[in-house]
């Protein structure tokens, strides 16, 4: 049996907002093992947020346990989530994130610049090898005002393999960019779930997880629907498939 | 985190926005700059007050005679007589700190040569007053203790006066002038020795036997000075007590009874007149700390901003694993880059703006290392000062608002 990346029982997540407690997640459990492609779906208000803060460790729950990596996180302190997600977790934003006016090459060492482990020299051979695994091995030295938004999230994937996390952590990755750039990235996510690595995709688009291998769908901070995918698409294969005028734009 | 780590995320990140870095980075440049100019400017006047007076002689006393008391009725100290001979020998006597004494009595009138006059004063002293003064005869020869004893009618003038009754040109040496009516021969003329700090011209004197000039001048025993030079400028303030008490004795003051007398050294002067220049300095350095000061409300304005600004990317920071003082750090480091960056670019501003006042406008102007020392401590400081409030915030966002914030 592979081992468990993602191990949540019976969590749950309450606010307290003045008098009122808004509850968020209202006691799910789902455990995800290393390979697994998971989009995570819900519209907003589903708790989808809530639940991605937990799993990228930036929050904790207030019932129920959450282990990433067999470390259950409920007890750890700031500073020790903060160095969790350092080794374990890779993020990538829907806006991108990227530091401006920084070459790509600097936006994707910076993981690494917090871990003390890590020398210089290092550091910019991890980065380097990251942005080959994404392809932009010629556009090192761009800022990200000089890379389109397909290239600017390549740039933020390479930033989120650079640290080798267990877990890749993309919120509505595909958000901002038009469906042949979405394709793009989604073939890339595929060609990294093949090499092992394991992703979390959070997104309300319900064609986004026809390319992964299972879906949870959350209502109302309950999980509704947890099923594998049948038929997963191949994204490498529907953009070619995409017209040729589309093409044109996407690139101009 | 590394600190090499935290230097390079610091620069880096004001290397993005190095217009508003450097524009911040003027405050503190100007601040540092005119305190160290004004500093130097201070310190130059002061010492050159300093200097001009130790070159009237630095470890030399003079006493003065005080107020005198008769029938209860005190009198103007000009008017009084309470320093005689008899107090000049005792000090000559008993005294262990001196080197050279010289009673003095003071007398002006017109000197006259032929047919030109000059108004001038004309010092009855000893021989020894040529070191207390630090005065030198430059042709000719002082006249000696035997010419003391004696009362002969001989001077030694300045420079001043050769130039005003001789003016064609004579050597003045072994003529007779006239002071008073009454003839002198001339055996010396003093060097020259210029304006002294309070503007008065040191070479308009004449200097003849203190005896010649209480007997055919004054007609008076009472002396108005005494002058004496100490061993060394070290024990200036031991030989100023030596002299009181040497002088108490002399006039016979019971221990309750006020002083008669004044003695005063060359070091009160020059701290009196030090004080006046350090009001000066204290002022000027004071206008030059605000800048300082508001250069440091500067970068605390400009990193508050930029705390703001960057919510995101310190969001994303806090995600990929920076921690709280990670980020706390990272905004201290900058803040003191800028300061201690502004802070270098400032003390060499200073100094080139101190050589130019000093080459442009001839002001004497020092530059020590402490001022030097002070002000580039002082903004580096102000860096984490300011710093330290707009860090705190950075370092206290939640991650979770700060990635989502617009």
């Amino acid at each position: 049996m592979k081992k468990n990346i993602i191990k949540i029982e019976n969590l749950k997540r309450e606010f307290v907002m003045g008098n009122e407690t808004v509850r968020a997640l209202k006691g799910i459990s789902f455990s995800v093992e290393e390979g697994e492609f998971v989009t995570i779906m819900g519209t907003s208000g589903s708790g989808k947020s809530t639940l991605l803060n937990i799993l990228g460790c930036l929050d904790k729950p207030t019932v129920g346990s959450y282990e990433i990596d067999n470390v259950p996180v409920s007890n750890l302190s700031k500073n020790e989530l903060a160095h969790l997600r350092n080794e374990k977790i890779g993020f990538i934003f829907q806006s991108y994130n990227l530091l401006p006016r920084t070459t790509a090459l600097e936006n994707v060492e910076l993981p690494l610049m917090y871990n003390a482990s890590v020398s210089s020299r290092e550091r910019r051979e991890r980065a380097l090898e990251a942005l080959r695994l994404v392809g932009l091995s010629k556009r090192i030295h761009h800022t990200p005002n000089q890379l389109s938004g397909g290239q600017q999230q390549r740039v933020a994937i390479a930033r989120a393999l650079v640290n080798n996390p267990v877990l890749i952590l993309a919120d509505e990755a595909t958000g901002n960019l038009d469906t042949r750039t979405s394709y793009e990235i989604m073939a890339l996510f595929q060609e990294l779930n093949a090499k092992g690595k394991t992703i979390a995709f959070v997104t309300h688009e319900p064609d986004i997880a026809l390319f992964s291998r299972r879906t949870i769908v959350l209502r109302d901070g309950h999980i509704t629907k947890d099923y594998p995918v049948e038929n997963i698409a191949d994204a490498a294969l529907a953009l070619a498939q995409l017209p040729k005028e589309e093409e044109l734009e996407a690139n101009s | 985190m590394k600190a090499i780590n935290l230097l390079k995320i610091a620069w880096k990140a004001l290397q993005r926005n190095r217009l508003r870095a450097f524009l911040t980075m003027l405050g503190i440049i100007i601040g540092v700059a005119s305190v160290i100019a004004m500093l130097a400017i201070g310190e130059g006047s002061k010492q050159s007050i300093r200097n001009q007076i130790s070159s009237m002689g630095s470890n030399m006393l003079f006493v003065q005679p005080g107020s005198d008391n008769r029938g209860g009725v005190r009198q103007d100290f000009s008017q009084s007589q309470t320093l005689t001979l008899a107090d000049y020998k005792a000090l000559k006597e008993k005294n262990t700190t001196l080197t050279d004494i010289s009673p003095q009595v003071n007398g002006s009138g017109q000197v006259i040569f032929a047919n030109n006059n000059w108004p001038t004063s004309i010092h009855g002293v000893n021989p020894e007053y040529l070191n207390i003064r630090k005065l030198s005869v430059k042709d000719g020869s002082m006249f000696t203790d035997h010419d003391v004893l004696a009362a002969t009618k001989v001077v030694v003038i300045g420079q001043t006066v050769v130039e005003n009754i001789f003016k064609n040109g004579e050597d003045p040496i072994g003529k007779t002038i006239r002071f008073n009516k009454i003839p002198f021969k001339v055996i010396g003329v003093l060097a020259e020795k210029g304006q002294n700090t309070f503007g008065q011209d040191q070479d308009d004197i004449m200097l003849a036997p203190y005896t010649t000039v209480q007997k055919r001048i004054q007609a008076a025993t009472y002396l108005q000075s005494i002058s004496a030079s100490a061993k060394s400028e070290n024990i200036a303030a031991q030989a100023s007590e030596e002299m009181s008490s040497i002088l108490r004795a002399s006039h016979k003051l019971k221990s309750g009874d006020e002083n008669d007398f004044h003695v005063r050294s060359q070091e009160e002067l020059i701290s009196t007149f030090s004080a006046t220049s350090e009001i000066l300095t204290v002022l000027l350095v004071a206008i030059a700390s605000i800048s300082l000061v508001i250069g440091g409300i500067g970068i605390m304005n400009i990193m508050y901003v930029s705390v703001t600004e960057r919510t995101r990317e310190i969001g994303l920071r806090m995600a990929v694993g920076g921690r709280g003082r990670d980020i706390l750090l990272q905004f201290l480091v900058e803040a003191i880059l800028i300061s201690v960056t502004g802070g270098i670019i400032g003390v060499a501003l200073g100094i080139g703006s101190t050589l130019l006042v000093a080459s442009v406008m001839s002001w004497p102007t020092i530059i020590t290392m402490q001022s030097l020392v002070i002000s580039f401590t002082v903004c580096a400081i102000t860096g984490i000062f300011f710093g330290w409030y707009p860090a705190r915030k950075a370092a206290s966002l939640d991650p979770i608002v700060a990635l989502r914030y617009e």
